[in-house]
C-alpha cells in the first residue's frame, strides 16, 4: 500500500483516502464544439500507456477531498512527486533517486525483470 | 409502533421526536469505552481564504487554516477538512446556518446536522482502537489533541477528532454509523490486548 | 518423564510443567513449551506424515518455520480443523489433538504408497504430458481424480468460530527477528527515544542462540542474554516486542505485514482474545534480520524419517532436551554440524561418524572432533540410507567412488551450508547479488528504506554481526531525527566461525545417476527431476520450477531452491547468477484467511446502509433489496400474500388511492454559490437560468462522450442554492464527477457542492390522494396545484418539523416528495402514515416503483441504459438545451457513430399474448425464422406485468427502435418465440392529466 504526499494536507498518508483519476495535464478544450472528430477522438479517448515516468491526476477522495497532479513510475511504482492541480508540469531530472549496491556486484535479476524486458 | 402512539403522532408537534442513528447502544470495554454523541447541529462551511476571517466573526470561533487543525470553544468546535472546507459542529445545538448567514460574505453553508452522527471513544486504549481501521499515525506526536482529519475507518470515511489524551470524537454518516460502531466495538475489546 | 528420548538436565523446559497430547489418537507426554516436533521426538516418534507425490514415510527435517515434511492437522472441535500445521512451529498444549495428513488408512501403511512404486511413471512434467488425451477425459476423468488424490490435510467444513483482529501501527524502525543481530539493532534503536517495534516468529526471542550454546554476550549465556534484552526492550515505552509473529510480506514503502498468533498456543484461550491479529505497520526504516536456514545434503534416500538438519537436532538438544537419537550420523559440507555432534556427543550420545565431503574441514572443528574422541571422514560422501520407516544405516563411500561401508545409525544430520534468509528483502523489491566466493545470494540493490544486517547480509563473524547490528539501529533512528547519548557496545564469544558449503546435489547423486536425492522434500521433487526439466527445454529457472514445481509447495522452498538452481546451473552449463533466481513471494509462511479477512465478516464484511425508517418499514411487512450497500424496502407483503400479489395490490392502491414510498436513498447535493446556475449549465444538457426559485426540472447528465451518466430532479431553492437529487447508486461517483469538473475544468467559478443525501429522509406520497394525506400536517404551504404546481419546491414544516417539500412524481400521479432532517423520518414516517391508512393508501416499495414508472415510460438510469446510450436514444431530446454554447457532452454527442442511423433505441414493447411477462436482457430479432447465431437487434431492459394496465409491459432497446413502432418483432427463448409489438414508451396516462391535478 502506497503512501501519497498530498499537496494541499501536506503530509503523506496511505493509499487508501486516495483514488486515481487518469491522466493529468489534458485540458478540456474551451472551443469544444469546434473541434474535428479527429480532435475529439485525441482529446477524450486516446492515452498514452506510459512505462516509466507518468503523470496522473489523484483524489484525495476521503482526505481534503481535492484533485492534485503527480509525477509517478509505473515500473518501481514510486511517485517523484506530487503537486496542486493547475500547476505546471514540474522539473523531474532533478528528483530521480540514485539506487544503492552496498555488496558492489551487479545484481541478479528476477524473472519479472527479465520477462519485460525480452518484451 | 403502537395505534396510541401514533394517534399521538398525529397532528402533534414532532419537533422532539428524533431517532437517533446509534440510539441505545454502548461498546468498548475498559481499554475503550465507546458513547454515541448527543445531538449537535452541524455546518459544512466552504469559502475562499479572504472570507475566513469575517465568518470567524461571524460563527464566534476562528477557523483553521493549517491542514489536520481544528478550534474548540463553548462546545463549538470548527474543523479543517480541506483547504476552502470545514465542518463546524455545535454540541449546545445553535442554529450555525443562521450564524454563517449574518456573515455577508462569499460563502456556503449547508446544514449537515442530521447527515453525520458521532461516536465517543475514551480510554487508554483509544489510540489503538480507532487504528482498528484508520490507517493514519495516531500517535500524539502526529495527531496530537485538537488535530483532525477526514479519513477511513474501515470501509467507511470518518472525521476524527482527537479532544484528549485519551479520547476522540468520530464524525460519519448516520446509515454508515451501525458499521462504524461494530467495528470500533471489535477494535475496542481487543485494544487493551 | 516427558519422553524417553529427554536428556535429564539438557533444555530450558521445566520438567514438572508436564501436558499431554495426542497424535492419531494416541496419547503422549509432553512438557509445556514443546513443539509438537519436539514433543513427538522426545516420544522417540520420528515417522509424521507421507510425502505429497509418492507418499514416502516421512519425519521431521527442520525445527523451525522452514519446515517442509511435518505437516499435521490440529482439531480443537468440528470448526476448528487447522490442516498443514508445521509441527516444528506449533506449541504443544494439554490436550491438543494431533493428526497425520496424506495417509490412508494409516501413518505407517499407507495404500498410496503404490506411487513409490510406480515413480517411474511419475517423472516431472508426467501431469503435464500424460492427462492430454483424450481430450474430454480431462475434465471428466483425470482432474476429478487427480484433485481427490492431491492436496495436504483436510480443511473444516464448518464455520470458523474463533474471530481475528487487525491494527495499523506506525514506528521509526520495524525489526524483523529477534535473534541476535535484531535484538541488538532493536536495543540500539530504542535506546535513542525512536519508536521501535521488533517482532520474531518463535515464542521466544533468540533465533540461532536457542540451539548455538556457545555463545556468550557481555559474558552471559547468549539465551540469556537475548531473554534479558527483550525484557529490557519490553520496559520501554518506545518499544513494542512482538513475538509469535511473523513478518508475513514487505510491501511498498516499508508497509509491512505482521501476523500475530495470540492463542494458538493456548489449551483453552480466552474467548475474547482474537485467535491471530493482523498488523499492518508502517516503518519508516526497516531493520531486516532474519538470519539464515541451513540447507540439507542432496543425496540418495536423504528423506527417511530421522535425517534432518544439524542445526535442528542442535536445537531439540540445547532448547527441548531431546535427543533425535542413540546413534547418529552426521553428513556436512560445512563446520557448523559439528558443533551438533559435539553438543550431542557432550550429552552422552553416540556419534557413529562425521562424513564430510570436504577434503578440509576446518582446523578448529576437526581438532575439537578429534579431542573429543568422534570418527570423521573428510572427503567422503553418504551414497545411501535405509530403513522403512525410520533410517536405520548410512552407505559411505570415498568421494569418486569406491566400496561402500554401512554404519548403522538411528539418526541422521546434514548440512549444506546456510542460504541468508533474502526473502523479506526481496519482497521490499531490493536486488540480490551473488556472492561468488560463498556462493551465496546477499542483499545487493536496496529499492526501500531498509537494511539488512546478521546472517541474512551475509555477516559470519559473531562480533561483526553484533556492530554491524547496533550501527544499524542507531543509523535508522538518526534518519527519524533521533540519536543515541552514548555508543552501545556488546561483546560476543562463541567457539568456531564456521566455513564450508556447497549447492546441488552430492556425492552418489550427480548426472547420470538416477537415485531418488531429494531436492524439495514437500513436492517430492529430486535432482534428477531438475535435469530432465532441462533435458526436455526448459531453460529458465521460472521454467524449471514450474515444471519440476520445485518450491512451489507451502514452504516455497525455502530448503529447496538454491539446490534446485545449482543443479540447474550444472546441467545448463552456466553459471549460477546467468540462470537467475525466482522471486521471493509473500506469505513468508503461510496465513491464515481469517487473518487476512480479520474484522471483515459478518455485519462487518461490508457497510449496511439503512434509512432512517428502516425498523418501521421492517415492522410493516417490508422486504429488502440490495441497492448498492442499500438495504431499501422492495415490496410490503400482507399475510398470505407473495411478492407478485403485494406488488399488484401496491400498483393498483397508488393509481385509485395513493402510497408512501421511502426515497430517502435518492443521492441528494446541494449546489451553492452565485455561479451554481452557470456550474448546473455545463454539468447538465439542460438549461438552468431560466429555472426560477421554488421551481424544479429534471435534468440530464452525460460523460464528455455524449453518453446518459445519471438523471434526477433539481430543485432550485434561492438564486444561489439547489438541491440536486441523483440516483441512488449513482450519488457517489456522480458528486465526483461533479467534483472533478469544479475543481480541475471550471475552478473559476464561485460554487461548492456538498453531500447531503444522508441529511435529509425522504417520504414520497404519489396517486390522486396524495394532498388529501399530507394537507393537515403541512405548515406553511400552500399545496393547492395553483400556488404548488407540478415540478415545484417549497420550504416550510410538516408536523412542525422543517422540511423541504417537493411536488414531483415518478409515478405519473399526483405527487409529493417529503423532506425532513433524517432524526425525525420515521415521527413523520408514521404521523403520513396515520393519515394515509384510513383513506385506504399504503406503503410500495421499489418494485412497485419500478412498475408505475415502467407505465409511465421513465427510464431508470443504470437499468435502461447501459453507457451507450444517447438522450436522444432514450427519447429525452428534449432535455438538451439546443442552444447551449457547452455542456459536458456537447462534442461527444456530435461523434458520427452518435447521429447515425440505426442506433438502438429505447421504445416499449407489447407482447402479443398480454400475459406473458417478457424477460428483462431477453434478446430481440426481427425475423425469428433465420439460422442461428441470429441477427439481434435489440434486447429489453424493463419487463413487468402491469395491474393497472391488465397486461404486461416492456421497454427495450431496439435498433432503428423508433421506426419500428407498430411493428412485429421477436424475442426467443429457449422454450419458445414471444411475438411483441413495438410501442412508444407510455403506456399508462399517455396524455399525462393525472400529474397536474
Amino acid at each position: 500500500m502506497l503512501l501519497i504526499y498530498c499537496p494541499y494536507c501536506e503530509e503523506e498518508r496511505s493509499e487508501l483516502e486516495f483514488r486515481q483519476a487518469g491522466d493529468a495535464h489534458i485540458a478540456r478544450p474551451r472551443n469544444m464544439t469546434e473541434m474535428s472528430d479527429a480532435d475529439f477522438e485525441a482529446f477524450f479517448f486516446l492515452r498514452d500507456n506510459v512505462k516509466g515516468l507518468t503523470f496522473e491526476r489523484w483524489r484525495h477522495l476521503n482526505g481534503c477531498g481535492r484533485f492534485f497532479n503527480a509525477a509517478r513510475d509505473t515500473v518501481s511504482d514510486k511517485f517523484l512527486t506530487t503537486y496542486k492541480a493547475g500547476l505546471p508540469r514540474p522539473d523531474i531530472s532533478a528528483l530521480r533517486p540514485a539506487a544503492s549496491s552496498p555488496v558492489g556486484t551487479a545484481p541478479v535479476e528476477t524473472y519479472e525483470a527479465t520477462e519485460a524486458d525480452a518484451k | 409502533m403502537s395505534e396510541l402512539l401514533r394517534s399521538e403522532l398525529l397532528g402533534s408537534d414532532l419537533s422532539h421526536a428524533r431517532t437517533l442513528a446509534l440510539a441505545g447502544r454502548h461498546g468498548g470495554l475498559g481499554a475503550a469505552a465507546l458513547t454515541p454523541a448527543a445531538p449537535a447541529t452541524r455546518l459544512s462551511l466552504r469559502a475562499k481564504p479572504d472570507a475566513v476571517e469575517t465568518l470567524s466573526a461571524a460563527l464566534g470561533i476562528s477557523l483553521p487554516t493549517r491542514p489536520k487543525t481544528s478550534a474548540s470553544s463553548n462546545g463549538r468546535h470548527a474543523l479543517w477538512l480541506g483547504p476552502d472546507e470545514w465542518l463546524v459542529i455545535d454540541e449546545t445545538e445553535a442554529d450555525l446556518m443562521a450564524a454563517a448567514a449574518s456573515s455577508n460574505v462569499l460563502h456556503s453553508a449547508t446544514d449537515v446536522s442530521h447527515r453525520n452522527t458521532a461516536i465517543l471513544v475514551k480510554g487508554f486504549g483509544a489510540e489503538v482502537a480507532v487504528n482498528g481501521g484508520c490507517p493514519q499515525d495516531l500517535t500524539l506526536a502526529a495527531f496530537p489533541i485538537n488535530a483532525c482529519s477526514r479519513t477511513i475507518f474501515g470501509k467507511a470515511e470518518i472525521v476524527l477528532l482527537r479532544t484528549a489524551d485519551d479520547a476522540f470524537r468520530i464524525e460519519c454518516w448516520r446509515s454508515f454509523s451501525p458499521y462504524v460502531f461494530g467495528l470500533l466495538s471489535e477494535a475496542a475489546e481487543d485494544a487493551g490486548n | 518423564m516427558s519422553g524417553a528420548n529427554r536428556i535429564p538436565g539438557a533444555g530450558r523446559l521445566t520438567p514438572a510443567k508436564t501436558a499431554r497430547f495426542f497424535f492419531d489418537g494416541k496419547s503422549y507426554a509432553a512438557l509445556e513449551g514443546d513443539t509438537v516436533a519436539s514433543a513427538l521426538l522426545a516420544n522417540g516418534v520420528h515417522l509424521v506424515g507421507r510425502s505429497f507425490k509418492y507418499h514416502r514415510p516421512r519425519g521431521i527435517v527442520s525445527a523451525g518455520a522452514e519446515e517442509p515434511n511435518a505437516l499435521i492437522g490440529v482439531e480443537r472441535d468440528a470448526a476448528r480443523k487447522q490442516p498443514n500445521v508445521r509441527a516444528t512451529v506449533q506449541d504443544v498444549f494439554d490436550g491438543m489433538k494431533v493428526v497425520s495428513q496424506n495417509r490412508w488408512p494409516s501413518l505407517a501403511f499407507d495404500v498410496g504408497a503404490v506411487n513409490n512404486l510406480l515413480a517411474p511413471f511419475f517423472a516431472a512434467g508426467f501431469y503435464y504430458k500424460t492427462f492430454m488425451w483424450p481430450k474430454q477425459a480431462w475434465k471428466h476423468v483425470y482432474e476429478p481424480q487427480i484433485r481427490a488424490a492431491a492436496g495436504l490435510g483436510v480443511s473444516p467444513t464448518e464455520d470458523d468460530t474463533d474471530h481475528y483482529s487487525s491494527r495499523y501501527a506506525h514506528c521509526d524502525v520495524l525489526v524483523i527477528g529477534a535473534g541476535l543481530a535484531g535484538l541488538s539493532a532493536a536495543l540500539a534503536a530504542a535506546k535513542t527515544g525512536a519508536r521501535v517495534i521488533i517482532c520474531d516468529e518463535q515464542p521466544e526471542v533468540g533465533g540461532a542462540l536457542h540451539y548455538d550454546k556457545s555463545v556468550t554476550i557481555d559474558g552471559l549465556d547468549g539465551f540469556t542474554w537475548a531473554q534479558a534484552t527483550a525484557a529490557n526492550l519490553k520496559r520501554m515505552t518506545n518499544v513494542k516486542v512482538l513475538p509469535r509473529t511473523t513478518a508475513f510480506g514487505y510491501y511498498a514503502q516499508n508497509f509491512v505485514g505482521l501476523n500475530e498468533r495470540v492463542t494458538e498456543h493456548l489449551a483453552k484461550p480466552d474467548k475474547k482474545l482474537p485467535r491471530e491479529r493482523l498488523w499492518q505497520v508502517r516503518a519508516k526504516r526497516v531493520i531486516i534480520a532474519t538470519g539464515a536456514i541451513e540447507r540439507h545434503m542432496v543425496f540418495a534416500n536423504n528423506d527417511r524419517p530421522g535425517i534432518m538438519l544439524a542445526s535442528a537436532a542442535r536445537t531439540f538438544l540445547n532448547h527441548f532436551g531431546v535427543t533425535v537419537g542413540k546413534k547418529i550420523g552426521v553428513y556436512t559440507a560445512n563446520d557448523s554440524a559439528y558443533e551438533a555432534a559435539f553438543d550431542l556427543k557432550r550429552a552422552g550420545v553416540t556419534i557413529a561418524a562425521i562424513v564430510d565431503s570436504r577434503e578440509k574441514p576446518g582446523e578448529g572443528v576437526l581438532a575439537e572432533a578429534r579431542a573429543l574422541g568422534i570418527e570423521v571422514l573428510t572427503g567422503h560422501g553418504v551414497v545411501n540410507t535405509s530403513g522403512n520407516l525410520r533410517v536405520s544405516s548410512m552407505s559411505v563411500a570415498r568421494n569418486g567412488g569406491g566400496a561402500a561401508r554401512s554404519i548403522a545409525i538411528d539418526a541422521l544430520l546434514m548440512s549444506a551450508g546456510w542460504t541468508p534468509s533474502v526473502h523479506m528483502f526481496s519482497q521490499s523489491r531490493g536486488k540480490v547479488a551473488y556472492d561468488t566466493e560463498t556462493q551465496r545470494f546477499l542483499p545487493g540493490a536496496y529499492a526501500q528504506d531498509c537494511l539488512s544486517v546478521g546472517a541474512c547480509n551475509g555477516t559470519n563473524d559473531l562480533q561483526a554481526t553484533i556492530e554491524e547490528s547496533l550501527a544499524a539501529g542507531e543509523l535508522t533512528a538518526r534518519a527519524s531525527g533521533y540519536s543515541a547519548s552514548e555508543k552501545l557496545e556488546l561483546q560476543g564469544h562463541n567457539a568456531f566461525n564456521w566455513t564450508g558449503g556447497m549447492a546441488g546435489a552430492a556425492e552418489g547423486a550427480g548426472p547420470d545417476t538416477t537415485v531418488k536425492a531429494f531436492i524439495d522434500f514437500q513436492n517430492d521433487v529430486c535432482a534428477k527431476d531438475i535435469r530432465l526439466a532441462v533435458r526436455e527445454g526448459m531453460h529458465s529457472i521460472e521454467h524449471i520450477k514450474r515444471f519440476t514445481t520445485n518450491g512451489m509447495a507451502t514452504d516455497q522452498g525455502k530448503l529447496s531452491n538454491i539446490h534446485g538452481l545449482a543443479i540447474a546451473a550444472e546441467t545448463l552449463g552456466r553459471e549460477i547468477p546467468k540462470v537467475g533466481l525466482t522471486t521471493f513471494r509473500a506469505p513468508y509462511t503461510p496465513v491464515t484467511f481469517g487473518t487476512l479477512i480479520n474484522h471483515s465478516r459478518g455485519e462487518l464484511f461490508d457497510p449496511t446502509r439503512k434509512t432512517p425508517m428502516h425498523a418501521l418499514e421492517e415492522a410493516q411487512g417490508a422486504v429488502f433489496e440490495d441497492v448498492g450497500q442499500w438495504k431499501r424496502a422492495w415490496y410490503y407483503a400482507r399475510a398470505g400474500e407473495d411478492m407478485h400479489q403485494a406488488v399488484n395490490r401496491e400498483c393498483k392502491t397508488v393509481r385509485d388511492v395513493a402510497g408512501m414510498f421511502d426515497a430517502s436513498t435518492l443521492g441528494k447535493i446541494e449546489v451553492v454559490g452565485p455561479d451554481a446556475a452557470q456550474f448546473l449549465n455545463l454539468i447538465y444538457t439542460n438549461s438552468w437560468d431560466t429555472l426560477k426559485p421554488g421551481r424544479c426540472r429534471y435534468g440530464i447528465m452525460l460523460r464528455e462522450d455524449g453518453f446518459v451518466y445519471d438523471d434526477g430532479v433539481v430543485g432550485r431553492l434561492a438564486d444561489d442554492r439547489f438541491h440536486v437529487t441523483t440516483t441512488t447508486g449513482g450519488a457517489a461517483r456522480v458528486m465526483n464527477h461533479m467534483e472533478d469538473y469544479l475543481q480541475t475544468e471550471f475552478p473559476h467559478l464561485d460554487v461548492w457542492l456538498t453531500s447531503a443525501t444522508e441529511q435529509w429522509a425522504v417520504i414520497a406520497i404519489q396517486g390522486p390522494k396524495a394532498r388529501e394525506i399530507i394537507a393537515p400536517l403541512v405548515d406553511g404551504i400552500d399545496l393547492s396545484n395553483e400556488a404548488f404546481p407540478h415540478m415545484s419546491v417549497r420550504e416550510g414544516k410538516i408536523c412542525g418539523v422543517p422540511t423541504r417539500l417537493f411536488r414531483m412524481s415518478f409515478t405519473g400521479e399526483l405527487g409529493f416528495e417529503v423532506n425532513v432532517p433524517a432524526d425525525f423520518g420515521p415521527a413523520v414516517w408514521e404521523a403520513i402514515r396515520a393519515q394515509a391508512e384510513p383513506l385506504g393508501a399504503c406503503a410500495y416499495g421499489t418494485e412497485t416503483m419500478h412498475v408505475l414508472r415502467a407505465e409511465k415510460g421513465y427510464i431508470i438510469v443504470g437499468q435502461d441504459t447501459d453507457g451507450t446510450v444517447t438522450p436522444d436514444d432514450a427519447s429525452l431530446g428534449w432535455a438538451v438545451g439546443k442552444k447551449k454554447p457547452d455542456f459536458v457532452g456537447i462534442r461527444g454527442l456530435r461523434r458520427p457513430d452518435l447521429v447515425a442511423d440505426g442506433r438502438k433505441q429505447l421504445v416499449g414493447l407489447l407482447t402479443k399474448d398480454p400475459k406473458v411477462v417478457l424477460e428483462e436482457g431477453a434478446q430481440i430479432v426481427a425475423d425469428p425464422n433465420q439460422t442461428v447465431p441470429m441477427t439481434m437487434i435489440g434486447h429489453v431492459t424493463s419487463a413487468y406485468w402491469s395491474e393497472n394496465c391488465g397486461r404486461s409491459i416492456a421497454l427495450a432497446l431496439v435498433a432503428g427502435g423508433k421506426a419500428r413502432i407498430g411493428e412485429t418483432l421477436y424475442v426467443p427463448m429457449p422454450d419458445r418465440t414471444i411475438a411483441v409489438e413495438v410501442s412508444d414508451m407510455v403506456f399508462f396516462d399517455k396524455e399525462g392529466g393525472r400529474l397536474h391535478v
